[in-house]
């Protein structure tokens, strides 16, 4: 019983929401959208789990002194002064906004975003430079391919190389499209095929693996 | 002859709207049956199915209800009870459906069928090997998506092969979250793997442990346990971003064997230049097939083939007669 109420479960929605993608009924529709706000309401439930996870596991990693027990001191601490802030807010404007959270929001945690962000500059530049090295046919014919649409996407290109432009367009649209399309229908029908395979409760990977 | 009349003008007026509720009905469930059709032929295999032979009777019901819904429906808009510009998707998904299940029951048969190698499965043994013999943990990232997408809930199958794996060698795993419903799956996979390969005693709660909801710091985490403990192994299976370089170019520079999986095309360029082992698209969904090698997942791989070398006829066909300008078969196929 514990292992086929799941499985039951998992093809009655999985079924309806099939249904409901050819179905206009304002019912059936109605009824799906409901499903995606239980999935909402499923997650606030599901958030407190993640809140012990986290603080079980950053308490044991302090009291462990294990390898980078310190980052899990600032960790705990951070979430200790957000939430804290969050739930009471000691300092408050005349119009109503919360200065303090608002304050750590704006001036630590976005500029720590966009820092994040913008390493992955950083890391295209490196991984570019492993990936064009020429070693065979096929990493020659990358670089060359790489080459032509660097120069092709800057206004110096059309000085550099001048047919880039057009061979950058060529490139995008023909090659790459083509291969792009190829990958997409071939995931999507796994993915069709993986839903058909969990509707059916032949895999069952919510439960741990496939069924019996 | 008063009586007479009364008689026959009350059963006119009994007799005409129980012929209307008739033909309406008969109405609706002809409209009903042609929508239902999808959902029906799902319901029929089911019963072909022996995991699933004992819901048939469930499955009935919930027939019973949709009839029911299609039937109130029907009433309140009888115009738009079917969205005929998906009719070409309905087709698919049924010749879709058909051929998987041609295939599952081919392969209950005991049918041979091949499945062409995939590198990047084969290396999870390997991978996970060597962080065994190195001693180090093997970290798995599980992708930033929850639950209900689709390649979180693949990369969960992978993560069950690669917990048995570490359970059986001994390993150290760690999975960090981003999702609090996935760090709920993904415990259950990984508890149920160790008791699996005889190892319940192996297992703690804090291996799978949530770290934020926000991408950007958990990327910063994650960047951080890769320099600072250096796992032997990453697996970086899912759904990803912008964050995907920037973690595996992080576990590429600590030293890791790094094998890496998504469907995103956008990300899948950097993940071929920083990881080993790429499972690419359709191969994500087919992990779960080659890695348990169950009949009946083989099967529904071999349908999909079906299906696609139908879609290749398809493309050739809509191909030549657009050529030939006759569009209407490509355009029923690009509606909607």
């Amino acid at each position: 019983m514990k292992r086929q109420i799941p499985v039951l479960l998992a093809f009655l929605t999985g079924t309806f929401v099939v249904v409901a993608f050819f179905v206009s009924a304002p019912v059936v529709v109605g009824l799906n959208e409901k499903l995606d706000e239980l999935l909402m309401i499923v997650t606030a439930f599901a958030l407190p789990l993640g809140v012990v996870s986290f603080l079980q596991h950053h308490s044991k990693k302090i009291g462990r002194r294990s390898i980078g027990w310190r980052n899990s001191i600032v960790s705990v601490a951070s979430f200790a002064v957000m939430a804290s802030l969050g739930i009471v807010e000691p300092f408050v404007s005349a119009q109503g906004r919360a200065v303090g959270f608002n304050w750590l929001f704006d001036t630590v945690f976005t500029p720590l975003q966009a820092t994040m962000f913008s390493l992955l500059a950083f890391m295209i530049a490196s991984a570019a430079f492993r990936a064009f090295r020429v070693k065979n046919l096929e990493a020659a014919i990358l670089m060359i391919s790489a080459v032509i649409v660097m120069l092709g996407r800057v206004p110096i290109g059309k000085f550099v190389l001048p047919p880039s432009a057009a061979l950058t367009e060529w490139i995008m649209n023909v090659p790459n499209l083509a291969a792009q399309r190829g990958i997409l229908i071939g995931a999507a029908l796994g993915a069709a095929s993986m839903a058909i395979r969990i509707i059916l409760g032949i895999e069952r990977p919510y439960m741990g693996g496939a069924g019996e | 002859m008063g009586s007479m009349t009364v008689g026959w003008w009350d059963k006119a007026r009994v007799f005409v709207p129980w012929l209307s509720r008739r033909c309406s009905a008969v109405h609706r469930a002809a409209r009903a049956a042609s929508v239902l059709f999808g959902g029906a032929l799902l319901m029929l295999c089911v019963s072909a199915t022996p995991c699933m032979s004992d819901l048939a009777g469930a499955s009935a019901d919930s027939a019973i209800a949709l009839v029911t819904l299609s039937g109130m429906e029907t009433t309140a808009t009888p115009s738009r009870f079917f969205r005929e510009e998906r009719l070409n998707a309905l087709l698919l998904f049924t010749f879709f459906a058909g051929a998987i299940l041609a295939y599952i029951g081919l392969a209950k048969k005991g049918a041979p069928l091949f499945i062409r190698k995939i590198a990047g499965l084969d290396a999870v043994d390997e991978a996970v090997g060597r962080a065994t013999e190195m001693g180090r943990k093997v970290l798995y990232i599980p992708g930033i998506m929850s639950v209900d997408n689709i390649q979180t809930v693949a990369s969960m199958s992978i993560l069950g092969y690669v917990a048995e794996r570490t359970a059986a060698y001994g390993t150290q795993l760690e999975v960090p979250n981003k999702d609090p419903l996935v760090l709920a799956t993904a415990r259950e996979v990984v508890k149920e793997a160790y008791m699996k390969a005889g190892r319940p005693d192996y297992f703690q709660e804090d291996m799978v442990n949530y770290v934020t909801y926000d991408q950007f710091a958990y990327t910063a985490a994650i960047q951080g346990l890769m320099t600072r403990e250096k796992p032997a192994t990453n697996f970086l299976i899912g759904s990803f971003y912008a964050e995907s370089l920037i973690m595996a170019e992080a576990g590429n520079a600590a030293g890791a064997i790094q094998v890496a999986g998504t469907a995103e095309l956008a990300q899948l360029p950097f993940f071929v230049v920083a990881c080993d082992y790429t499972l690419i698209g359709e191969e994500l969904y087919a992990a779960s097939a080659y890695l348990s090698r169950e009949p009946l997942i083989l099967g529904s791989i071999k349908g999909q083939d079906l299906v696609k070398a139908a879609l290749i006829v398809l493309i050739v066909v809509g191909m030549v007669l657009s050529s030939l300008g006759i569009g209407e078969f490509a355009d029923f196929f690009t509606q909607e």
